[in-house]
Parts: structure tokens; sequence; C-alpha cells
């Protein structure tokens, strides 16, 4: 009954708890509508009071638990399959932050979106760097908490290529419901090249800035086009007047590279104004060689 | 004792004090209901008012009418207006204050002046909540479940919306305290425990769920507070705190206090089934077992809100099996209830007919919770809009409708005017219908991968969404019918007579209102609650 699909083992455990909900939801309502009508006052104006009918009553003790221990079983052993990641899955880190996803291949590479080969089961080690986020892909009915300071798993076997939607599905914040990223099935052939090239480029020139932007989660919330987002823009910020609110009180500084630096790692200590204390400190995300590309490529964001 | 006078109504004397002085400081248990009652209701429509705004938002995808963050305070207020101060308190405090004393033949309950202390705690942590909207740094955005640790580290009001519900839930504690004693020492003489009517029974094992549960909230939301005030690390891992042990913490008392707010509701249900079928209950001591079994085993059942949280694959499976063992007494209980039908002689007025419309709309709640209890289910559906689905069948199809049926069957001997019952069936039309068009699209919804809690969503989602907001405003045209129509007739209506439905529980045996005493002497009960040879 079970197949090597998460998709099919939750749509068969669901099928089958539906089709005896649905019966038993009829038969009481039409049961109940038939009593109502038939022994209607003006029909049946005098009432026999019968106080109860034991057979009846252990019927409809026994046969419901009956059922619904038929219920957990199925339930149990789909979802001891959807827990048993096989041997040969292939292992990608997801990290949730406030608010986007983050996936590292066991070469290195890490990208916002999740690739997988097509046919080959894949086995994502879940955390978080923040509060707890929940890794949910409806198309494989698979979903698990992000956790921080502790790793959860899912795995899921991608047999049909296309691109699927992937949700955080444990409250998170302002930008929860805009924590959405995709899971992208495409051949082993396509997946290896993508694979390779980026191990190649890995090593050699540093990724731009913009390209970290993207990939930290940054532009989440801080936008490179001057329009205002959960954070200010990024447009034109080096080199000008910033007015901040610090320990409650406003000053005026000035965004120099000292002030960016300190805004990644430090977020929480001059607020800009107008905006809120939400920013979690960049020290486990970035190194202090990317954290300098960024303020490169931010001084030529005029 | 009032001699041969006919005994003045409790509307008429008020103890000591004169006007809103005899309400606010009064320890008749009849005027503290009213009172309960009268706040309860205001909660509740702030609550709805918020929903209704969530729908609106969720009209199209994309910013609606507010932004993200305002969303998120209009759900976690809706949640914590709903749940801490509409739907738990509820019936017990409301119907429950009123009809226990009447139904076991007592004068009051134990302690008169703890359910007064009972309501002004009530009354703080309502207050409270609703002062965390204005005053801090925003109104707390955390939902309702206040899940660390996000709800350390953000900077809205979560600290003084913790410490209303922690205000709240010594309020509870104290009714169900009171009402345990009060089941214990005051029945009527002849009153023996299968002779109590099961709307008694059912108070009785919520009261326990009260007195037990709720302690354990507070000291989560204790230690929640104590977090974001002095740092200490209970559930943030930066700080070597767990977000599990909150999660647990939470749910032990959360699970249960489902129970506080859905047995009182199965109460009522089956308190009104024999007064409109003409009959006896079928079946009482199942029902009276069941209401207890639920109680009992709803202690044990809180890890399957936690399916997908990382809890270990074992305690999920003993979980999962401990949930369908729950399912078992409400499923008993609506056996027993379309039984009790079976050669009745019927008659459908607006009680019977809301609690006909919650025996189908507590099905497809029950019933969806199984696939909610089911491992391999429950991953796909976990924190998806199928749950929000499934929890408002419960809640407001099972609970508030119940809520209705009582308000519409005891409204007589409350206000001693009867309602008009062309308005009533009328706003029941768009109850239903409403209801089931604002919620129903959420199970297809969900199950087709929609999370809750979101402020925007994937285009393909867009249709649904559009139906379920356009039923949020038929539900709301049917609440303001409905409301309309009992406010109107509390003056207006026409009086009512000491038994209009042919009840056989005590609280028709005293005139409506009921006088101050409640009883002029004390009945002796001789025979069990539902006798219509």
């Amino acid at each position: 009954m079970i197949s090597g699909n998460s998709t099919e083992t939750v749509n068969n455990v669901f099928l089958f708890i539906l089709v005896i909900a649905i019966v038993l939801l009829i038969s009481i309502t039409f049961t109940m509508i038939y009593f109502v009508v038939k022994y209607n006052r003006k029909n049946n104006p005098a009432p026999e009071n019968i106080e109860s009918n034991l057979m009846l009553e252990i019927t409809w003790i026994v046969v419901p638990t009956i059922l619904v221990l038929a219920m957990f079983y199925y339930g149990w052993s789909g979802f001891r399959f959807m827990r048993t990641a096989p041997e040969n899955a292939m292992t990608v880190k997801a990290t949730g932050r406030m608010w986007s996803w983050q996936f590292e291949y066991e070469n290195g590479r890490k990208d916002a979106e999740l690739r997988v080969p097509l046919g080959k089961p894949v086995k994502l080690l879940i955390t978080s760097a923040d509060v707890i986020h929940g890794l949910y892909i409806p198309a494989f009915r698979i979903k698990e908490d992000a956790v921080p300071g502790m790793q959860t798993f899912l795995w899921f076997l991608p047999d049909r290529a296309g691109e699927y939607d992937l949700f955080c599905s444990e409250y998170c914040g302002t930008q929860h419901s805009s924590m959405v990223s995709k899971v992208i099935v495409i051949p082993q052939k396509d997946f290896d090249s993508w694979y390779t090239a980026v191990a190649v480029k890995k090593g050699s020139a540093h990724p731009q800035g913009v390209k970290l932007l993207e990939e930290k989660g940054c532009l989440d919330c801080h936008t490179t086009d001057g329009a205002i987002g959960v954070g200010p823009s990024f447009k034109g910020l080096f080199g000008r007047r910033v007015i901040v609110i610090a320990g409650g009180k406003e000053r005026e500084v000035f965004a120099d590279e000292a002030y960016l630096k300190k805004s990644i790692l430090h977020p929480g200590a001059d607020i800009v104004n107008g905006f809120t204390d939400i920013m979690p400190p960049q020290s486990d995300n970035m190194s202090e060689e990317e954290i300098s590309e960024i303020i490169n490529y931010l001084k030529e964001l005029k | 004792m009032q001699g041969n006078n006919e005994p003045k109504s409790f509307y008429e004397s008020g103890g000591p004090h004169k006007g809103i002085l005899s309400w606010i400081f009064t320890t008749d248990h009849k005027r503290i209901g009213l009172l309960y009652l009268a706040s309860l209701f205001i909660f509740f429509i702030v609550g709805a008012a918020f929903g209704l705004l969530m729908r609106l938002e969720l009209i199209a995808p994309g910013k609606t009418i507010v932004t993200a963050s305002t969303y998120n305070s209009f759900f976690t207020l809706h949640g914590v207006i709903m749940i801490f101060l509409f739907i738990i308190p509820g019936i017990p405090v409301s119907l429950g204050n009123f009809f226990l004393p009447l139904q076991i033949g007592a004068r009051d309950v134990a302690f008169p002046r703890i359910n007064l202390l009972s309501w002004w705690l009530y009354m703080t942590g309502g207050i409270l909540a609703l002062m965390s909207l204005f005053t801090g740094d925003g109104p707390p955005d955390t939902g309702w479940t206040f899940y660390a640790p996000y709800s350390i580290r953000t900077g809205t009001n979560v600290s003084l919306a913790v410490f209303a519900a922690f205000i709240l839930g010594f309020s509870s504690i104290l009714t169900g305290l009171n009402f345990v004693t009060t089941v214990h020492r005051l029945r009527a003489p002849g009153m023996s425990w299968f002779r109590m009517p099961l709307f008694v029974w059912s108070l009785y094992a919520t009261a326990w769920v009260q007195v037990l549960a709720t302690p354990i909230l507070g000291i989560t939301l204790l230690l929640i507070i104590i977090e974001r005030f002095f740092g200490v690390g209970f559930f943030d891992p930066s700080k070597g705190g767990d977000p599990l042990l909150y999660q647990h913490l939470f749910w032990i008392y959360s699970h249960p206090a489902v129970y506080i707010m859905i047995v009182p509701a199965m109460g009522v249900v089956t308190e009104i089934i024999p007064v409109f079928a003409r009959r006896t209950i079928f079946g009482y001591k199942a029902i009276a077992f069941s209401s207890i079994g639920i109680a009992a085993v709803g202690f044990f059942v809180w890890g399957h809100h936690m399916f997908t949280s990382g809890i270990s694959d074992t305690s999920k499976a003993i979980f999962s099996l401990l949930t369908f063992l729950v399912a078992i007494p409400s499923g008993i209980k609506v056996f027993n209830w379309v039984a009790s039908l079976y050669k009745g002689s019927i008659k459908v007025d607006t009680p019977l007919l809301f609690v006909i419309s919650f025996v189908f709309l507590f099905c497809i709640g029950g019933l969806t919770g199984l696939i909610n209890g089911t491992l391999a289910t429950n991953i796909h559906i976990h924190g998806t809009h199928f749950i929000v689905a499934h929890f408002h069948y419960v809640m407001f199809g099972g609970t508030a409708f119940a809520f209705f049926a009582g308000l519409h069957y005891w409204f007589p001997k409350i206000f001693g005017r009867m309602y008009s019952e062309a308005r009533a069936k009328f706003a029941w039309f768009f109850l239903f219908i409403g209801f089931n068009i604002l919620y129903f699209p959420m199970f297809i919804l969900g199950w087709q991968g929609m999370p809750r809690r979101y402020y925007d969503y994937l285009p393909m989602f867009h249709e649904l969404n559009l139906i379920s907001t356009i039923g949020s405003w038929i539900l709301a045209a049917g609440l303001i019918l409905m409301f309309i129509n009992l406010v109107r007739s509390i003056k207006k209506g026409e009086r009512a007579e000491s038994n209009p439905w042919k009840g056989t529980t005590l609280e028709w045996t005293v005139p409506s209102p009921p006088p101050v005493e409640n009883f002029e002497e004390i009945p002796v009960v001789t025979q069990g609650p539902y006798k219509y040879e």
C-alpha cells in the first residue's frame, strides 16, 4: 500500500479517512433529520421514553474504536515511511531565518531556492538562525519546523520535474507570509552541470555584493531601488546623514563604512528613525570578507 | 423568607447597593451570570470585528487595507480575545453561573464572594488585554500561542498581553473551584449524582480541568515575562533555553482548555434535546461518563499540537494513539443525541434548530479532527488553513452555536420575556449559511497548502479566499440580526410563563425571572432530570 512517494502516502491515508468521515457525517445527519421529520409533534404527539439499549451502546463504542485504531495504524505506518530517509539520499542543509531560506549543498554551494535532481531522494537537515520557522513543501506533503539550536529533518523523492512552492508554516514575524521559496526539480544532467559549475566557481573570484545580499536574505527586507520595505532602502545610503534612535534618544549619524558594519553586526544599536528593532545580528551569517564585499557594493549603489 | 407574598425577582432587589453598584458588587449568582454575559458579548464583538478585518485583508492577494504588522496584530488579538475572554470563560461563567445553582436546587454557588472576585479578575484581565493594543511599542504580534523565542524577541507589547492572560487564568481557576464545591456540597436533598442534569455534569467535568490545568498556563506565562524582563534563558536557545519546552508547557494547558471550551457546550445540547423532543435522554450515564472521560483523557493528548515541532517520532506515535482515544467519548455523545430524538415528539423551535446545526457542524469539526490526529496526514495540513477551518467548526460551529442555543432556550427564564421566534430563525439562517461559506473553503485552501497566519498569499489561493470573505459578511449579518432580536426582546418581548418549553429540570419550577433566593423552599428531588411520563 505504501509506495515510494510521500505525496501518494499522505493522499492514500487522507482518502481512507475522508471516505469513512463522509459516510459517518451523511448517516448521522440523515438519521437526525429523518427523526426530526418523522417524529414531529404533529405526527407523533405521544413520545416514547427509551432510556437505553445496551447492545446499541456497545456497538457504537466498539465500531468507532476499531475504525479509529485502523486510522491510527494506517497513518502511523505512512508516517514511519516518511521518517525513514533512504541511505542514498542527497543531503542538503536548510536554514530558516527572518524571512528567507538558505539551502547549502555538500560542496558548499548556497542558494535561496532548493534545486534537486529528478528521481533522487533528498534529505533536508533543517535548523533556524533566529526564531522557529516551518519548512513546508505542499506538493510533497511534507513539513517540519526549523528550530534554533536544534537539527530536524525531512526527506522526499522528487519524482516529477517542475517547480513547486515552498512555504514557511510556523509564524515568524512581520514578513512570515513572504518567506516563500521554490523547489526546482530538474534532470540529473542539468543538475550536475549547475552543481559542478558552482563548485568550480567557488574559491576563485569573490561573489559579488548583490549576490551576497540576495543569498543572505538581506533583500527580503531592504530594497536596492529606494522603495521602503520592512527596513530602509540601500539605495543612496552610503555617505548620507541618517537619523537614528539609540537608547531612546534621537541622533544624526554619517553612514560611513563603520556605521554600515555596525548596523550589520549589531542592528539593535542604532535604529533608523521610523523603523522597528527586528533585524537579527548577522555575525553568524556573514564573514568579515563578505561584509566588506557588501559594503563595497553599497558604496556604488547611488 | 418572603412569607405568603409573591417573591420579588432578582432584578428588583439588588442587595444593599443601588443602580450600577447593585450589579458590580453583587454576590447573587444570577446577577454575576448576567454581568459575565454582557462582558463576554462585548469582548466577542471586538474579537469578531478583528476577524472581519482579517477576512477583508485576505479578500485579495497583496496589501488590501493594512500592513503586514497590523494584520499580525489583528490575528493575535482576534485569538487572544476570542479564546481567553470569550470561549474559555464562555458558557460556564454566564449560563453556568446562572443555572448551576438553579438546576441543583441551591440558593447560590458555594462561595458567592469568590464568584464576584472571579468577575473582577476577568474584567481586569480583559481591560489589560485591550490596553496592550494602545500602549507600549505596538500591539502584540505573536499569535495567541505566544511561541518562544519569537515572543521573547519581538519588540511589541507582548508582556502586557501575557500578563492579562495570566490574570484571566486566576479568574478561571476560582470559577472552577467554586463550581466543584457547589456540586459537591449544595445539591438539594434527594439529588444524587445520577439525578443531576447533564449540563451540571458537564460543568463539573469542566471545572476540574480549569482547576488542574490552568495553573500550568499561569507558570508558563510568568516564565515568558521573567525571560523578557530579566533575560533568564528558559525558552530562547541563544540564552541556553529550549523552545520546545515552551510548546509542551503551553499545550499541557491549552489542549485541556479545548475541552473547557467544548464540554459545557455539549452539556447545553444535552439539556435542550429532551425538552424539545418531550422524551427522556438516551443513555444518561454514557453521556455523564463521557464528559468525565473527555476531561480526563484530554490531559494526555497535548503532543498532537507538536507533530511537526521536532519532538521524537516515538512520542508522536503515542500522542496520536491517545488522540484517537479521546475521539470515542465525543462520538458516544453524538450517537446518544441522535438516538434521543428517536420516537420523541419533536418541535423545532430555535433552541433545537441551533442544536441540530451544532451536531452537523460539530461532526464536521470532529471528523476532520481525525485527519489532524493521524500522523501521515497531519504533517501535510499542520499549520495550514485546514486547521483554522477545523477549530472554527468545533469552536464556533460547536461551542458558539450551542451557546446561542442555550441563550434562546433559557432566555425566557433569565429575562422573563420571550424572543421573537420568526426573527430568531431568520437570523439562524444567515448564521448557518454564512458560517459554512466562511469556513468550509479553508479546508480546501489548507489541503492545497496555504499556511495559516498569512498576510499575503499566492494568486492560486484567490478564489477560495474571496468566497470565504463574502461568507464572513453573511455571518456578521446573522450575528447582528440575532443580537438585535435578543436585546430588543429583553424589554419588548411577550411576558414568559415560568415553564414555556415544558422543561423538567428544577430551574423551570421557579418563576421567570427567578426570585433572589431562587427557591422559596429547597425542593426535595425524587427522580431523574428528564422524566416525561
